[in-house]
């Protein structure tokens, strides 16, 4: 006699119905729950088959979902952070900096590469959330001037995928500067007559949505991103009210007229070419 | 009555001294001005000790006096004929930035400021400095404005951040910051800037991008504020003092960063012991300015002030 019967679905998948998949390959969808395969993950640019979720990913991803044949040149590879304040809070900065390039590999929170997008020259610049939630410091700062003046330099296109959480206070007022420092550099793109595309992915604030990120010659974005300057807790905190319904999410935005359209990552690609070949 | 801090308060016990001795006096008939002398100076010596070696936070609440000058006391107290000018030409007219044309010395200038008020009332009225997305685009009215004209901006940074509101989210905020800062890189006019309070972030660097930005000798500048930044990183609003030492957003750390052009001396104890004393020296050193910058041609003017921003910031190759 069962005491209880486990009649779920799901739960009693008969051994030789089980699918074999080793570890590491494959993870949940963090809005569906359902289990993604790494290679369908590639296959779908990270993208969630069943419910279309934008999965967070990384400039090495973003390179391989624009560039053709996963093809570019990386610049300005080998610029790192000092430590210009001699910052600590709980931790040391220069602490900080060393556990994320030995938890991610990367130098810095963005990475900046030329290569082609259909044939047609550009160089993408893309920030990296897992390095200290892809603050926006000196280094992100003087890639991104260094990658605008490669464009004007080269007559070429500019697209940056923003991805942060805003400045980076560990540099302090130095990193503030980064916002006056960039968006005077697109300045120069812009009598340049250099198309500059930015792209806003989940998460964009703080000093990068007011600085680079709302300066595109179009501006456009995931879908469901969350994009904003003030943080939804701050806001929160100061108006004492709870937050409408999709606010500050790229719909809300779109619709708040300062994006051109939200773009479904498999169909990026191509949509960028476009606008890029007609601008041209 | 008068906001005394922890840290004033052997002065404000000299002070209690000498008026008890000044009693004393009155009532006894005996002579005492040695007495009286002898705590003036020492009360002469103990001022300038302690304004000369506040720490961050001790900066950071000087610079929030109640009673420190703002925007429009300068105004008033520098220029001639003022003429305010209002509203963004979208939404409305923002109170917690304030501009205008005016005459300084002699020269005509599109005056640009935070307004944080000074009362309650008034400080609700102005949103206690905190502008919203129609703030920052009045300001970038004025300034094309001003540019079209050919007149020089000044503006004064005083403002705890741009507002973090619902509204302002859906106008904006951060288009609004990012625009000015795109186009005040390169206005054709001189743009000579100056924080004489309070300059927190985003909301600051939104009217702070200049030929010539300066600080008032206690007044602070960063990323972000002390509490905020202790919120964050520490994960509890206790540790203000702490994170005010960490960012370094006193005049002098700003200085010998070289993120700002300058310090604007302010008299014993702050500007608002003697505002007037205050609005001088920062008119002298505007008037200065003006006249060196106006003699650059326009090309030079604006390459310098891109070259000076992009030069900022420390990175290991």
């Amino acid at each position: 006699m069962a005491w209880f019967k486990r009649d779920r679905a799901g739960i009693n998948t008969a051994t030789e119905n089980k699918k074999e998949a080793p570890d590491g390959l494959w993870n949940k969808c963090p809005s569906c729950k359902k289990p993604l395969l790494k290679s369908e993950q590639i296959e779908n640019k990270y993208v969630c088959q069943y419910c279309g979720y934008h999965l967070r990913i990384g400039s090495a991803e973003y390179f391989s979902v624009l560039f053709d044949d996963n093809q570019f040149t990386e610049l300005f590879g080998n610029l790192r952070s000092a430590d210009p304040l001699n910052f600590e809070d709980t931790k040391k900065y220069t602490e900080r900096i060393a556990e994320s390039y030995a938890k991610t590999g990367l130098n810095d929170a963005i990475r900046c590469g030329h290569g082609k997008i259909e044939g047609l020259d550009l160089v993408i610049a893309c920030m990296d959330f897992t390095f200290i939630g892809g603050s926006m410091g000196s280094v992100v700062g003087e890639k991104i001037a260094r990658s605008i003046d490669y464009c004007i330099e080269h007559r070429l296109p500019f697209l940056l995928i923003s991805k942060s959480g805003g400045a980076r206070m560990m540099e302090a007022a130095f990193s503030l500067m980064q916002m006056a420092k960039t968006s005077a550099k697109l300045a120069l793109l812009g009598e340049a007559k250099l198309p500059y595309i930015s792209l806003l992915t989940d998460p964009t604030t703080g000093g990068v949505t007011a600085s680079y990120a709302m300066l595109g010659d179009i501006n456009i974005a995931e879908p469901g991103a969350l994009i904003g300057f003030a943080g939804p807790r701050v806001i929160k905190e100061t108006i004492k009210k709870d937050l409408p319904k999709g606010f500050q999410t790229a719909e809300f935005v779109l619709e708040h007229g300062f994006l051109d359209f939200i773009i479904d990552r498999r169909k990026m690609k191509y949509k960028i070419a476009t606008f890029l070949k007609n601008i041209l | 009555m008068e906001t005394t801090f922890d840290f004033e308060k052997p002065i404000a016990d000299l002070l209690m001294q000498i008026e008890k001795v000044n009693q004393v006096a009155e009532k006894t008939k005996v002579d005492m001005s040695a007495t009286v002398t002898e705590l003036q100076g020492k009360l002469e010596e103990t001022r300038k000790e302690i304004y000369s070696s506040l720490s961050g936070w001790q900066k950071v609440q000087m610079a929030r006096h109640p009673d420190r000058p703002q925007t429009l006391d300068y105004i008033q107290m520098i220029c001639d004929e003022f003429v305010e000018l209002h509203g963004d030409r979208n939404v409305r007219d923002d109170k917690a930035i304030v501009g205008g044309l005016a005459k300084l010395g002699g020269h005509s200038v599109m005056v640009i400021g935070h307004q944080k008020g000074k009362n309650t009332k008034e400080r609700q009225f102005r949103n206690f400095g905190m502008a919203n997305p129609e703030g920052y685009r009045k300001a970038l009215r004025l300034m094309r404005m001003a540019e079209k004209f050919g007149k020089p901006v000044v503006t004064f940074v005083d403002t705890m951040g741009a507002y973090p509101g619902i509204e302002a989210e859906e106008r904006g905020q951060a288009e609004a910051i990012a625009r000015n800062l795109l186009e005040m890189s390169v206005l054709k006019v001189p743009v000579i800037c100056i924080i004489i309070g309070e300059g927190a972030s985003g909301g600051a660097i939104g009217i702070g991008v200049g030929d010539k930005v300066y600080m008032l000798e206690h007044s602070w500048y960063s990323v972000i504020s002390p509490e905020s930044c202790s919120s964050i990183l520490w994960r509890s609003w206790d540790y203000k003092e702490k994170a005010a030492e960490c960012l370094k957003l006193t005049a002098e750390n700003m200085y010998s960063n070289g993120l700002i052009d300058g310090i604007l001396p302010e008299p014993l104890g702050g500007a608002h012991q003697n505002p007037t004393q205050m609005a001088e020296t920062i008119k002298d050193q505007v008037v200065k300015d003006i006249l060196a910058l106006s003699s650059k041609d326009v090309k030079t003017l604006v390459n310098e002030r891109i070259e000076k921003f992009c030069s900022m910031g420390v990175v290991v190759e």
